[in-house]
């Protein structure tokens, strides 16, 4: 059987992927690829990983029996990977992890990243913080706004936030403006992207760094439920929880994998963040090929959720491929549909959910109810949503 | 010979040095960018570059970013930019025009259709900033099959592997970044440019040219003394930012004169 073996040297999943970036990076990016290259399967430096993941974190995270919402849906066995539970809240914690051990070991000191809602803003401030490292987070001047707490919580952490006023002010905008300071700051900085996008290397390491998710799901799975889940269903906006996820199950037979991206206001409105659901043309952003939202002039176009981590206008180039070649689903649900689900997770399990995460929650809910109960899903609960709070009421209308 | 030889021809036996002022296409309007790029030549540039705005030009800084959102907000796109070339070549058949943009807008519009346009339009030569050329070779040949040159940055960090790279797939002249950073960065270190400017030319016949950090007269002749063009990008857009619509084609000819005065002096 032929086993899949993506990207190929130079960062390429069939058409997608690569690195589309200025001549001023290259040489950053080829001096992170070789040492990326020597330390991926160096066991010293994944027992290091592994010490941090298991004594930081608190990994493995639980796998749950969602039983209530079983009960309630009426149909498949719902079951979630509690990436919730892990230190900072979301998955995002493991791969700047992974990230910032290799930026120690080239010897770099200072550290940056993008970030939307700011889960992946504070865990790269934990992990700097943990191993002594400056960090600077570039952040949305809107998503500031929005996301008050957390900016507060990498403050603490000893980061600098800096807001970005330029373009939409979002994460596509942070994330134009952390590429300009590193191309500025090449010497002493180790850019910590946050999502399984941008140029080679990036989408496959940040993808291995996430993959200990699935790896301790199959495992988990089996001692569970003695078998494998019918399907595997994970929120995509950049796509790092969904392809930590899939990634270790894409050679698994009967295994149906399954993005949910933002639908926003509903994928016939315009108003979403949907690029895979829509059927966005391919285009190059951020340095990789992959389905963007764009005009047609080839501007990248401004993306609705309300979930600030799925309010990307793109996608990991590793998802193009999977949707290209069928080995995953991609569907969409709206921001109504992902409130339900996460006012029906709180109330049936006790459990608040991320906004992000919540989308999965709510096509999980959908595909079970048509599922028998001696099926079974995996649903990758992201992070908790405890930083959305102050959303969920104002959407409620209340003021905390 | 192209019209970039023809140029470079000309002004080596005149032992002068190409002046090349960069400015947004649809900056602050798109009714004044045809009548910037005649002023500009009218008062000495010898190759116009123009930037196609795009909505995420992450390899540049601030000043072209605004440049950029100005266009924006007139939805100037490729199309559009095509559509200022024809113009400006109806009057003017000798100076050559680069387009300097982003790879997503020449992917919409298609890869072929794009050169095949550019062409028509009187385009000289595309810079598409996050082309490298292990990821353009198509591209390279669909702009060569239209005559059009394929122009590549060379940057400090580009050794001399990846320099014999790009030179190989590059036409017209090579754009050297003098400095690491994005464009209108500071501190220009001219020794340092010129060492570099040197190890380039034992690797290629083609012009080379300097941008990133030329600011004023005093860094424009210090660039002209090692290279054979200069460029220079943020400092026009500058100028155009504290223009208004009266004096805008005043000031940027006045500065244009003045860099050229510089070069030749």
């Amino acid at each position: 059987m032929q086993l899949y073996d993506m990207p190929d040297a130079q960062g390429h999943f069939g058409p997608y992927g690569g690195i589309f970036v200025a001549e001023t990076l290259i040489e950053a990016l080829e001096e992170l690829r070789v040492m990326y290259e020597r330390y991926r399967h160096d066991p010293e430096f994944l027992a290091e990983f592994a010490y941090d993941l298991k004594h930081f974190v608190g990994r493995p995270s639980p796998i749950y029996y969602a039983e209530r919402l079983t009960q309630k849906v009426g149909g498949a066995k719902i079951y979630l990977k509690r990436e919730d539970l892990n230190h900072t809240g979301a998955h995002k914690v493991n791969n700047t992890i992974g990230q910032a051990l290799l930026a120690k070991r080239m010897g770099k000191p200072r550290v940056i990243a993008e970030t939307g809602a700011g889960q992946h803003g504070v865990a790269t401030a934990t992990i700097a913080a943990r191993l002594g490292l400056e960090c600077v987070v570039y952040m949305g001047a809107e998503d500031v706004k929005r996301q008050a707490p957390n900016v507060f919580r990498m403050k603490l952490l000893g980061a600098t936030v800096i807001p970005v006023e330029s373009g939409s002010k979002t994460l596509k905008d942070a994330l134009n403006e952390a590429m300009r300071d590193w191309v500025t700051n090449i010497s002493n900085t180790f850019y910590i992207i946050g999502t399984v996008a941008g140029p080679h290397p990036y989408p496959m390491m940040v993808r291995d760094f996430q993959a200990v998710i699935g790896i301790e799901a199959k495992e988990q799975m089996q001692e569970m439920t003695g078998r494998q889940p019918d399907a595997v269903i994970a929120c995509v906006g950049g796509g790092s929880n969904a392809m930590g996820i899939f990634h270790p199950y894409i050679d698994v037979d009967g295994v149906r994998l399954i993005g949910v991206e933002a639908a926003g206001h509903g994928i016939e409105t315009g108003r979403h963040a949907a690029p895979l659901t829509a059927n966005s043309p391919a285009g190059v952003l951020h340095g990789n090929r992959t389905y963007l939202m764009q005009d047609e002039n080839g501007q990248i176009i401004e993306t609705h959720s309300v979930s600030a981590g799925l309010d990307y206008p793109g996608v990991g180039p590793e998802h193009a491929w999977l949707k290209d070649i069928k080995r995953a689903e991609y569907v969409a649900v709206t921001d109504d549909e992902a409130m339900e689900a996460f006012h029906t997770l709180c109330r049936t399990e006790g459990i608040i959910p991320a906004l992000e995460s919540s989308h999965a929650v709510a096509y999980a809910m959908k595909l079970a109810a048509t599922m028998s109960p001696d099926q079974v899903l995996l649903v990758n609960l992201s992070g908790r949503g405890d930083k959305d709070i102050n959303t969920v009421a104002s959407l409620a209308g209340i003021t905390l | 010979m192209s019209r970039i030889q023809a140029t470079f021809a000309a002004l080596k036996s005149q032992g002068k040095k190409a002046l090349i002022p960069y400015i947004t296409a649809g900056d602050p309007h798109p009714k004044h960018t045809v009548a910037l790029m005649h002023a500009m030549v009218q008062s000495g540039a010898n190759i116009i570059e123009l930037g196609v705005p795009f909505s995420d030009p992450m390899a540049d800084g601030p000043v072209i970013q605004r440049a950029t959102e100005r266009a924006l907000v007139h939805k100037v796109g490729l199309r559009d930019v095509l559509d200022m070339v024809r113009e400006f070549r109806r009057t003017d058949a000798n100076t050559p025009v680069v387009l300097m943009g982003y790879a997503n807008p020449v992917e919409a519009m298609g890869q072929a259709n794009f050169a095949r346009q550019a062409h028509e339009a009187g385009v000289d030569g595309v810079l598409t900033v996050d082309y490298p050329p292990e990821e353009c070779q198509e591209f390279v040949e669909l702009l060569q099959a239209e005559q059009l040159a394929p122009i590549f940055l060379l940057s400090p960090t580009s050794d001399k592997n990846r320099v014999e790279k790009i030179v190989r797939q590059a036409a017209g002249f090579v754009y050297y970044v003098s400095l690491k950073g994005v464009t209108g960065s500071q501190n220009l270190d001219i020794a340092e440019v010129g060492a570099k400017v040197q190890a380039i030319r034992g690797q290629t016949d083609l012009p080379i040219g300097v941008g990133f950090g030329v600011r004023d007269a005093a860094t424009a002749k210090a660039v002209a003394n090692v290279a054979d063009a200069v460029v220079i990008g943020s400092r026009m857009i500058q100028e155009i930012e504290h223009s208004s619509a009266d004096n805008l084609l005043d000031n940027v000819a006045q500065l244009t004169t003045s860099l050229r005065a510089a070069i030749d002096a």
